[in-house]
């Protein structure tokens, strides 16, 4: 009887589970503790609200840019002026320069979502989850959709009569978009 | 506060001439003290300590729930930061957060979505580690429109270092079992942001830390309470605050505080997109301004260096605008990712000249000077301002923000 606790016990610390009520290290630590609990999908769903450039996260819905217009003035104005330039936050609208990408060489210039930005899924993402930033979000995705499509518009981007929607938000092309690159700095002696 | 009389005297004839518009603490009112202390009996016991009435550190804070308040460099010793001084930088303000409603989502490209509320955070096996946080801006006005009337505090006040307490993020993918194919998490804050970043995977599983402690207590609700995400040696903006959800993704999400902010755009017509890493920096906090030396003879200059990458191996200070350099003191712990106090004496003679310092991490990383990284970067780059520093030190004693040399 002896010889099988004890065999028994030889096996329990060779198969790493550690003796139980004793203290153990680190390395006798399960693969998983089992601590927290299983989301619910409705949990995930409530939070889940990014957009990927593919599209990915968009909800059903519309808008257009006359839409938007108007809610602008609404919601969004008091903070980015009647066409999005005035203020006093920083400027949404504006395609200078419209040569190079200067801004490196240029601390004067000031990026906009026209000039700066490079996925119009980024807009949807930010004004659905951050704006109006009194009330961040409360806008419906036809709200959120027409309000893109308008800072769209005013950045000649595409037409007053197109529809922004999970569809063709992620197909419109940014000014912007090829001009960023990732980060090649690495330490050592070269600055970068 | 390195070497209280003198050092208060120099504060206080510094700040006699630059008062008034200029944002610094008000010099205290004496506080009333008996003329002998060991013939009262001192103050009783307290629940909660206080500082000395003789000594106001404060925050600079500039704008409202989206701006920034800086850590007073100058006014602090050693490498650790107070808490109540940590730096601020917030996106939409500090949300009110209950620890007994908190919870941390981890879902996506995992094959157990999961969620941990406080305790369970607690329960899992913990780490504690110094660390510094800076924000990517830091130091902005040290590269464009330099004004010699500028503290430390105000010259790189967005950095701050504390020990952190929490959870490895690389303990909670195991809990949920990441999935092949992952190369992207996003870390999404509950603020009235919803703050969001892209982080590579291999960051997580590397040294990422889900902190709930800080300098030994909880976290302040300005530093993330009840959890944030910690992200050893990168830009402030990726340690995302007030944590509530991870999502495991095979592509980074482009959010906009990744894409029309916190990237850098460069000389060559390009702007850089995840510019995580904090190269190495160093900045002398004395004597600065506003300190007017009051006498010629022997001072001990001080500072603090720091490298995202590492370990700092070496800070050298030049006291003659960089024609010579000698090795400063590193105070230990040196230790990776982290603030490290750099002493040197001085024996001024009462000449103009100029003070700088120049840190290497153990990459071999040598601190820029402003005209290499304008060579590197352009004169229009946003971010990751950490050249060297200069402070002129007047004839008169008066030492000001100046450009190298």
């Amino acid at each position: 009887m002896r010889v099988r606790v004890v065999a028994l016990a030889l096996a329990l610390v060779g198969a790493g589970c550690g003796a139980r009520d004793r203290a153990a290290t680190a390395a006798d630590a399960p693969p998983r503790f089992g601590f927290g609990r299983p989301a619910t999908p409705a949990e995930v769903s409530a939070w889940d609200i990014d957009v990927m450039p593919d599209g990915t996260g968009l909800p059903p819905g519309s808008g257009i840019a006359s839409q938007g217009a108007a809610l602008f003035q609404l919601r969004c104005a008091v903070c980015h002026g009647r066409t999005g330039t005035e203020g006093p936050a920083g400027p949404l609208v504006g395609r200078e320069p419209r040569q190079g990408f200067p801004f490196g060489r240029n601390p004067r210039l000031v990026s906009t979502i026209g000039n700066y930005w490079p996925y119009a899924t980024t807009l949807y993402d930010y004004i659905n989850r951050a704006m109006p930033l009194n009330a961040p979000g409360s806008l419906t995705p036809d709200e959120v959709y027409g309000l893109v499509a308008f800072l769209l518009w005013r950045n000649e981007i595409i037409a007053d009569t197109a529809v922004m929607n999970a569809r063709t938000l992620p197909r419109v092309v940014m000014p912007a978009r090829d001009r960023f690159v990732r980060d090649n700095r690495r330490g050592g002696r070269t600055i970068r | 506060m390195t070497d209280a009389p003198i050092t208060r005297r120099a504060w206080l004839a510094g700040a006699a001439g630059v008062l008034g518009a200029q944002v610094l603490p008000q010099a205290p009112s004496t506080p009333a003290v008996p003329p002998d202390p060991t013939k009262l009996p001192g103050a009783p016991l307290s629940p909660l300590g206080q500082r000395s009435p003789f000594e106001r550190p404060r925050r600079i804070p500039m704008g409202s729930g989206q701006g920034i308040s800086l850590t007073p460099l100058q006014d602090l010793c050693g490498i650790v930061t107070p808490a109540d001084l940590h730096f601020e930088r917030h996106h939409a303000g500090v949300p009110a957060l209950d620890r007994q409603r908190y919870k941390l989502l981890i879902h996506g490209m995992v094959e157990r979505p999961l969620v941990f509320d406080l305790a369970a955070l607690k329960r899992f096996p913990a780490v504690s580690h110094l660390h510094f946080l800076e924000c990517s801006g830091n130091g902005g006005v040290s590269y464009q429109g330099i004004r010699p009337n500028v503290s430390p505090q105000l010259v790189d006040g967005l950095t701050s270092t504390s020990e952190w307490t929490g959870v490895p993020l690389a303990t909670l993918f195991r809990e949920v079992g990441v999935k092949a194919g992952a190369t992207w998490f996003l870390a999404e804050g509950e603020d009235a942001a919803v703050m969001a970043r892209s982080i590579p995977m291999d960051k997580g599983w590397d040294d990422a830390l889900i902190a709930y402690g800080q300098n030994g207590e909880a976290l302040r609700p300005e530093q993330g309470y009840p959890a944030r995400l910690l992200l050893p040696g990168w830009e402030g903006n990726t340690n995302v605050k007030w944590i509530r959800r991870i999502e495991i993704a095979d592509q980074p999400f482009m959010t906009r505080e990744e894409t029309s902010k916190y990237t850098d755009p460069l000389a060559d017509c390009t702007a850089r997109l995840f510019s995580f890493v904090m190269d190495a920096k160093s900045i002398i906090t004395f004597p600065a301004y506003p300190v007017t030396l009051p006498e010629r003879g022997w001072w001990e200059i001080t500072g603090l260096a720091w490298s995202g990458r590492g370990r700092i191996t070496s800070v050298e200070v030049s006291t003659d605008g960089g024609r010579h350099w000698a090795p400063a003191e590193l105070q230990q712990p040196v230790l990776p990712k982290c603030h490290t106090r750099f002493r040197c004496l001085w024996n001024w003679s009462g000449g103009e000249t100029t003070l700088l310092s120049r840190a290497v991490d153990e990459t071999g990383y040598v601190q820029p000077t402003l005209e290499q990284l304008r060579a590197a970067r352009g004169a229009g780059t946003r971010y990751h301002f950490n050249h060297i520093r200069a402070w002129r030190v007047q004839a008169d004693g008066a030492v000001v923000f100046g450009l190298e040399g």
